[in-house]
């Protein structure tokens, strides 16, 4: 799987990259600057893009900015942007288009280096990967309304882990549920939401966030 | 539309000429309780006169403002503070002391509304208003009124009063009123002096408390990066040591310290996050003002609908202001307003940047209690900036924070060869229309033999008619001139307004 990483901290760059290729991952380009990443893009067409948010020279949102205009002319391309901060703001803008592959993660999630390269092998096949603290916040916005205020404990649970875009069968890892007992809570969510439900677990998971950002 | 705008501001000019009138009376009055306070010493009669001298221009003020367009402000000094008691209750002045505050209170006010010049400006303002101010915004009234009592002695030249400021009040009424406006600002205004003793007072104020706010903000982040992220890197640190030597004798025992290292740097790591929001928000680094705005309101409880309309990025000590403002108003909305819905604008008015925060809570917000809101006022106010807060009990709340010059201006002001040939073209306009032009013509016309002092009737025959014509052309010229400049720059100081 090729990987180009867009980090201007030196140090970082290096972790990331050393991390993996440990995974057996190929970092096929690794730069620094915004310029530089939007260059890379185009030219390797990666199965996979991990961005920080913030680059020279502007060390604005240089990174995202690149990806979304990366992901403009090449619909799908799958990114992972990094940000020591998280926004609402920018999950939405990175989800908008709705196709997917996209992930959003706080820089400790590295930390996690398993975990980490999980969330990216999931985008690169087209998933998404969600900070949690993004879809916390995005939960507890929503919390009040109709709809999510009348699913049990356990449904929350579940929405959260499928929010960030992990698979049935994580979900039921996680929460130490049989497999069945999560697709039921799953078409127990669906049903209370509205939303037709789907065999497919991005499109599962791309239906519920559209929902939850809808409001 | 237009001929009930001109009745409306001929009336305006009798209704001012009244006032001013009213106000002679009032000054005439005043007059004579200044001298039985200041001869007789009959001091007491001091105040309510001041007070009744102090309404009228109040009246004037705000007519001049409203109608004039001339905003007057209020030149008085600050009023003094009441005397405080002395520990033992009695109130001091000099070397007296009194049982009640009454007379130290007293004698405070009397030193405080003698020694203010606005006092005696007032007074002079109501003596001369009628005859400037008052006659020149009343003459089409006057005119009429004239007209009227010759008529009523049958003679005829009574006639060309009215009809002379029937013709002439569409463009004389509203200059005249417009007039009245600058001269009440002249003589009711501030002066320089008074202005800027304000202002420094202001400035005085705005920064130490900057400065004291500052400070205690240095001091508490410095606390939080003390006890906080410090405290746990060294905490990491000694758990990463103690590993290393576990390591070979005990790798179990070394991986479950690294594992805890490593929790305790994400804890760090969330501190410092938080810590930085509180400095300066990540987003608004970023993204600017209006998106810093949006994420916020994504981020409230509340459902809020943003609306931005701003030009470009502004400077970042402003747009952290007014980010901080935005997001204490919304906090204090849910937390004391109990409100579910709020609407943000932020939109450039000219130079100034305004904000709205509308929510649908309880209301009954007060800003002189509230410390939030009176943090909010004061890291505003090292801008110039202001929060008005209109928040009936039962809602709804509404706040406007208003930053004057925040704003990059897009259009330079107009240059000053504009605000020349306009005024030019403004002032002369008439003269080749009017008297050159169409008198002339009318004069040609009739057959008159009187040649006056119109320039194309003492030229040859043939010359006359070419040259009324120009002259009317080129009145209208300048006139069309002199609207599309002021417009240019109407439009510019519209915006800035």
């Amino acid at each position: 799987m090729r990987v180009v990483i867009a980090e201007d901290l030196h140090l970082l760059r290096e972790g990331l990259a050393h991390l993996l290729e440990a995974h057996g991952l190929t970092v096929v380009a690794a730069v620094e600057s915004g310029p530089e990443l939007a260059d890379a893009l185009v030219r390797e067409r990666p199965d996979v893009a991990v961005v920080d948010v913030r680059l020279p020279p502007t060390f604005t949102d240089e990174g995202l900015q690149a990806s979304l205009a990366a992901r403009r002319r090449f619909p799908g391309l799958p990114v992972l942007v990094l940000s020591q901060h998280v926004e609402q703001l920018y999950a939405r803008e990175l989800l908008a288009d709705g196709t997917g592959a996209v992930g959003y993660l706080l820089k400790d999630r590295v930390f996690n280096g398993a975990q980490f390269v999980d969330a990216v092998r999931r985008v690169a096949a087209g998933g998404t990967a969600m900070d949690p603290e993004v879809i916390a916040r995005l939960l507890a916005r929503n919390a009040g309304n109709e709809p999510v205020g009348r699913l049990t404990p356990r449904e929350r649970d579940v929405l959260e882990l499928m929010a960030e875009g992990r698979s049935n069968a994580a979900i039921a890892q996680r929460l130490h549920l049989s497999d069945s007992a999560v697709g039921k809570h799953t078409a127990g969510i669906f049903a209370k939401l509205g939303l037709a439900p789907s065999d497919d677990d991005n499109r599962r998971v791309l239906a519920v966030l559209a929902f939850l950002n809808s409001r | 539309m237009d001929q009930i705008g001109t009745v409306r501001t001929v009336l305006r000019g009798a209704a001012l000429l009244g006032v001013a009138v009213l106000g002679q009376v009032v000054a005439a009055v005043a007059l004579v309780g200044v001298l039985l306070s200041f001869l007789i010493g009959l001091v007491f009669v001091f105040f309510p006169t001041v007070r009744l001298v102090r309404a009228m221009t109040r009246l004037s003020r705000r007519l001049a403002r409203d109608w004039a367009g001339a905003a007057v402000d209020e030149p008085y000094l600050p009023p003094p503070a009441p005397p405080r008691p002395l520990p033992g209750g009695w109130y001091r002045d000099g070397r007296t002391l009194y049982r009640t505050p009454r007379v130290p209170a007293g004698k405070q006010r009397w030193a405080w509304l003698v020694r203010d010049p606005a006092t005696w400006r007032d007074l002079g303002f109501l003596a001369v208003d009628v005859w400037s101010g008052g006659l020149l915004a009343g003459a089409p009234v006057i005119l009429v009124a004239l007209g009227a009592v010759q008529l009523a002695h049958g003679d005829m030249v009574g006639l060309a009063w009215p009809l002379l400021a029937l013709v002439t009040a569409r463009w004389y009424a509203p200059w005249a009123v417009r007039a009245y406006g600058l001269f009440a600002c002249a003589l009711l205004g501030p002066t320089e002096r008074a202005r800027l003793a304000r202002q420094v007072a202001d400035l005085t104020r705005t920064r130490t408390d900057v400065v004291d706010s500052q400070a205690a903000e240095l001091r508490r982040i410095e606390r939080d990066l003390h006890d906080g992220a410090q405290a746990r890197l060294v905490a990491i640190g000694m758990t990463i040591g103690a590993a290393e030597e576990l390591i070979d004798s005990d790798p179990a025992a070394a991986k479950a310290l690294l594992v805890k290292a490593r929790d305790a740097s994400a804890t760090a790591l969330r501190e410092l996050r938080r810590l930085v929001r509180g400095i300066h928000p990540p987003v608004l680094a970023e993204r600017g003002l209006g998106d810093a705005v949006r994420a916020l309101a994504l981020d409230t409880p509340l459902r809020a609908h943003v609306t931005v309309e701003l030009p470009g990025r502004l400077d970042t000590p402003l747009e952290s202001a007014a980010y901080f403002a935005v997001s204490e108003l919304l906090a204090n909305a849910v937390r004391h307003g109990g409100a579910s819905e709020a609407s943000i604008d932020v939109s450039a008015h000219g130079t100034s940047l305004r904000i709205t925060v509308t929510d649908d809570g309880r209301g009954g917000a007060d800003a002189s209690r509230g410390t939030g809101l009176t943090g909010v006022e004061r890291r505003l106010a090292a801008f110039d900036g202001v929060l008005a807060v209109s928040s009936p009990v039962g809602g709804p709340t509404t706040a406007v924070v208003e930053l004057p010059r925040a704003v990059p201006s897009a259009r330079p002001p107009a240059a000053t060869w504009r605000t020349i040939v306009a005024a030019v073209c403004w002032g002369l306009c008439w003269l080749p229309i009017f008297p050159q032009g169409l008198v002339a013509g009318a004069f040609k016309i009739v057959g008159m033999s009187e040649r006056s002092w119109f320039l194309a009737l003492y030229l040859p025959g043939s010359f006359q008619w070419p040259t009324i014509l120009g002259m009317i052309v080129l009145g209208s010229a300048m006139l069309v001139t002199g609207i599309t400049l002021s417009a240019g720059h109407g439009q510019n100081t519209g915006d800035d307004a």
